[in-house]
């Protein structure tokens, strides 16, 4: 079975592999320290860390898709912007 | 094995069929987003010029500013209307049945056809509603004057979608037991207070649903206006999904990925909204119940 079809290219396939790893990698965390540790923070409901997650990864999608349209290419400062926007969603949410 | 486990083991099924039918179209039109695709065999690394194509577009600025400018009237007319129709219906009796069945009969109406029935029920010659709106002097211009063609196209949209939402809440209205309203109206409460702190604190979470079903249908609205005008008069009624309609069609995989998930961006960030002042309506419930 050829997966060709699916345009399989270094970075499509790094971005994906990227996604799994974070799902794996918040299994892991969730096995030595389950209860996802829940707690209340700026958005004033309670949020567990794959909310969390949820929120980076969509921020994320969002600051590069800003960063296409007002600045251009160039996408490295973006996710630079987006890891630093984690940092504090991981932090403060 | 824990039940935990157990419960896990059961669903991996439904999980792994769920992977197959959105976890691979998904990827698969993320992948096509950054390349340029003429066929199956002929796929070329673009990297982001699609992205950047239509986030520096106008076109795509006003497709989405018409868009939730569409939604927002939609919700406006279409929430209250419903709420308001649940409300009327009757409680028991065989009213019941017979208003539930004459409500559902738009929604089971498939989406091609109901431009067609407009267009024909708009007809100035022949057409139930066109006859009597050029009789009392309305001329319904829904080809040639952007207004009008809106006009048209909400009336339909709230033709349609109207009942799911009366239908909903008149679920949840169902449910309130009669003691409620005893009690209010031994507080000699008014209509208006038994529906503000009877009624729509029941019908809350059903309200949340209604609204996002109505939402994501119609911020990715594309049938209807596409059957009734194609977007015209001068691409007034062009909305975001008639942008990736006519992309598709010109067999522009790679730009029509590009829009799929910007789209799919956009109804994720909304989504999780309502998900939030859900999140945050609860945790109100919790406190009073505390």
């Amino acid at each position: 079975m050829s997966f060709s079809w699916m345009a399989w290219t270094l970075p499509t396939a790094l971005f994906w592999v990227g996604i799994v790893s974070c799902l794996i990698s918040m299994c892991v965390w969730e096995y030595y320290s389950p209860g996802g540790n829940p707690r209340v923070g700026i958005l004033r409901f309670e949020t567990t860390r794959g909310d969390r997650l949820f929120i980076s990864l969509l921020g994320s999608a969002f600051i590069h898709l800003a960063w296409l349209g007002l600045v251009g290419p160039g996408l490295w400062w973006a996710l630079g912007i987006s890891f630093v926007y984690a940092i504090c969603v991981f932090k403060t949410v | 094995m824990s039940k935990n486990q157990l419960s896990w083991i059961l669903v991996s099924p439904a999980l792994m069929l769920l992977l197959v039918v959105g976890g691979i179209p998904l990827m698969t039109v993320l992948n096509f987003s950054f390349h340029d695709v003429f066929n199956q065999s002929n796929i070329f690394w673009i990297g982001t010029d699609w992205y950047q194509d239509i986030l520096q577009s106008d076109r795509f600025y006003n497709s989405l500013g018409r868009s939730l400018l569409f939604s927002a009237l939609i919700l406006a007319i279409e929430i209250p209307l419903g709420i308001y129709l649940a409300l009327c219906l009757p409680k028991r009796g065989i009213g019941v049945s017979i208003s539930l069945i004459c409500l559902a009969m738009p929604l089971l109406v498939p989406w091609n056809m109901i431009s067609i029935i407009w267009i024909a029920v708009l007809n100035e010659q022949n057409g139930l509603i066109g006859t009597v709106l050029s009789g009392i002097g309305f001329h319904l211009d829904w080809k040639f004057n952007p207004a009008h063609t809106w006009l048209t196209v909400i009336t339909i949209d709230v033709w349609h979608w109207t009942s799911l939402v009366a239908i909903l809440c008149y679920s949840s209205l169902s449910t309130i037991p009669s003691p409620f309203y005893q009690s209010a109206a031994i507080d000699g409460a008014s209509r208006f207070q038994v529906f503000r702190y009877v009624e729509l604190p029941k019908m809350n979470q059903v309200l949340m649903m209604a609204l996002l079903l109505r939402f994501m249908d119609s911020f990715l609205i594309f049938i209807e206006p596409f059957r009734l005008n194609a977007g015209g008069p001068n691409n007034s009624t062009m909305f975001l999904a008639m942008d990736l309609g006519e992309e598709v069609a010109a067999f522009n995989y790679g730009p029509s990925a590009a829009r799929s998930v910007i789209y799919f961006a956009f109804i994720l960030c909304v989504a999780w909204s309502f998900n939030a002042v859900l999140n945050y309506q609860n945790r109100d419930n919790r406190k009073l119940e505390n």
